[in-house]
């Protein structure tokens, strides 16, 4: 390139350092996906695979399909993949709508208690969740809502923080005229929400539903206090308790790890642009 | 805006109704309530009787609670010093002009991030096993680092922040990387121009740019920090590790509230790690607050 200065020349030293980064990144990833197909005898005479005659210096009739073998006779595996899916979907789907309707409703309309709700949302997002265990826990009881999908799923819905994105999201890419030529043309408000103004946030959508989807996947501490039954559990608890029982089965609960790693990595990757665009949105204050 | 001010319409009260119907049932009610039920001690969630102030002077007193809170400081200063700085490092090279693979390896860096903390713990309590763990077995390759360095036995919150390092240096590399973007180009041609070398002007033209987004992601980290509890519940099974090395603010809650059936006391461990936590917020503005005035100056 002519117009390259030496200065827009990357140094070497640079890409010494974040290769060294990315390495150091991806070695528990590395780790994870050998030791996963590893008998037990094998897990700790070798770093990633099993050294030996085979091609690459690598002892490939070591390697071996057992551990999920095992883990899908022995453990609910595919019954908690299944409760996982159900509860990030229905969350991430239903909490998505929830909130937009809501920061849009504050963020486009004008009607006396706006600034009082507006107030209580951003005081919201403040208080650490912790705090509601206990007393969320006994209301839950009251409610006759513990150990059910239910009591994990509604609570679950109305995150403060989303309503603030959403607000954001609407204020800047609602035009008004368009919701003024919309009532005008005799629309109704709700049909108005559905059909001009979610299109309009559809990337916040996306992020956001991505961003919930992934919380819940990986939420642990609301399952395990809410759910009893073992055949409830997701991913998060269910793999957890491998260690527990399995405690000297290391390839069962690496199997299992993976397991419950490699269908969010799959899908976040495919999304990867508009998952960080929603994470960074909340930060920008302009 | 579209309605005439004044004027009572139904249409935002539908849209926000689903909204404020769960929000109030299941988080502001309960964060009421939690303030009676932390006056009074529970026995699981049906039978409980008033103790009044009892509950947060117990909690005070027990020095399993401070423990906790010297865990959790410990690991939320470690995150902050050692994690921050190492973000802002690896935003700034990738934000170098020219760079290649720059996608490739935002990617990398942020793959961690999807792995639930749960996920984190299975991979790590593995890694830094003595003698067979692979932490101990690369150091020992590399440096004659002790094979038996006792990473899960004794140097809990230091394998803990090593493991949230891997978790979370991507996340908040995001938002440095956001904020670096924004830096004005002009500022640091006119500086470099002006003959400011690379640490000047990182100094006075690109730390003033970033410094709210700096704040922000400070502020994510010390609050995130403080909810540490899946990782070292997991690490241990369900308990605080040996000698309660792994005992932090929110397991010691879950233990009292979950494990004991106290609610009423866990409620008073809540909104006590609630206060800390301002603490902690209002001294990192603070601290923010006198770097600006310093830098400025």
């Amino acid at each position: 390139m002519s117009g390259t200065t030496r200065h827009d020349r990357t140094h070497w030293g640079v890409y010494l350092l974040l290769m060294l980064g990315a390495a150091l990144t991806l070695v528990p990833f590395a780790w994870l996906i050998s030791g996963a197909f590893k008998r037990n005898e094998d897990f700790f005479t070798s770093t990633f695979l099993p050294r030996g005659e085979g091609a690459l210096g690598i002892a490939w009739d070591k390697l071996t399909l057992d551990n999920f073998r095992v883990l899908l006779d022995t453990s609910g595996i595919v019954r908690s993949m299944l409760n996982s899916v159900f509860l990030s979907s229905v969350t991430a789907i239903l909490a998505t709508l929830v909130c937009a309707a809501a920061g849009f409703a504050l963020a486009k309309h004008e009607f006396r208690g706006r600034r009082v709700v507006t107030g209580i949302v951003l005081a919201a997002v403040i208080v650490p969740p912790t705090l509601l265990l206990a007393p969320g826990y006994q209301l839950l009881f009251k409610l006759n809502l513990l150990d059910t999908f239910s009591g994990l799923i509604i609570p679950a819905i109305a995150p403060a923080f989303g309503v603030y994105l959403f607000r954001q999201a609407a204020a800047s890419s609602v035009p008004n005229e368009l919701l003024e030529a919309a009532r005008l043309d005799g629309c109704g408000e709700l049909r108005i929400f559905f059909t001009v103004v979610m299109p309009l946030l559809r990337p916040m959508a996306g992020a956001f539903m991505l961003i919930t989807f992934l919380g819940v996947w990986n939420n642990f501490i609301n399952p395990q206090i809410v759910l009893q039954s073992e055949s409830k559990l997701p991913l998060a608890v269910a793999v957890s308790q491998l260690r527990g029982v399995y405690y000297q089965d290391y390839g069962l609960q690496i199997a299992g790890t993976l397991a419950s790693v490699v269908p969010v990595l799959a899908l976040f990757m495919l999304l990867q642009r508009e998952f960080v665009s929603g994470l960074t949105s909340g930060a920008v204050k302009e | 805006m579209t309605r005439t001010a004044g004027r009572f319409s139904i249409a935002p009260w539908l849209l926000l109704g689903p909204f404020l119907a769960c929000f109030g049932v299941f988080f502001a009610l309960p964060l009421v309530q939690s303030v009676g039920l932390s006056m009074r001690q529970t026995f699981g969630p049906a039978a409980s009787e008033f103790v009044g102030a009892a509950n947060y002077r117990n909690v005070m007193a027990d020095p399993l609670f401070w423990k906790a809170v010297r865990n959790t400081v410990v690991f939320t200063v470690g995150n902050v010093i050692i994690q921050l700085p190492l973000a802002l490092l690896l935003a700034m090279l990738l934000n170098r002009p020219g760079l290649r693979w720059r996608g490739a390896l935002r990617a990398i860096f942020f793959a961690p991030v999807l792995v639930g903390v749960v996920f984190v713990a299975m991979i790590f309590g593995v890694i830094f096993e003595k003698r067979t763990g692979l932490v101990n077995q690369a150091l020992h390759s590399m440096i004659g680092w002790d094979l038996d360095f006792p990473w899960l036995q004794r140097y809990v919150m230091p394998a803990m922040i090593i493991a949230s390092l891997w978790q979370y240096l991507g996340f908040n590399m995001v938002y440095f990387l956001g904020a670096l973007q924004n830096v004005r180009k002009e500022l640091i041609e006119a500086s470099t121009l002006d003959g400011a070398g690379p640490w000047q002007r990182f100094r006075h033209v690109v730390v003033p740019q970033i410094r709210p987004v700096a704040s922000f992601v400070v502020l994510l980290s010390i609050v995130g920090s403080f909810q540490l509890f899946e990782l070292p519940y997991v690490l241990f099974n369900g308990t605080a590790g040996p000698d309660n090395r792994g005992l932090t603010i929110v397991m010691y809650l879950y233990q009292m509230g979950f494990d004991q059936g106290d609610l009423g006391y866990a409620s008073a461990v809540g909104w006590l790690l609630a206060a800390l936590l301002i603490v902690f917020a209002l001294l990192q503005r603070r601290l923010a607050g006198e770097a600006g005035r310093g830098a400025r100056a």
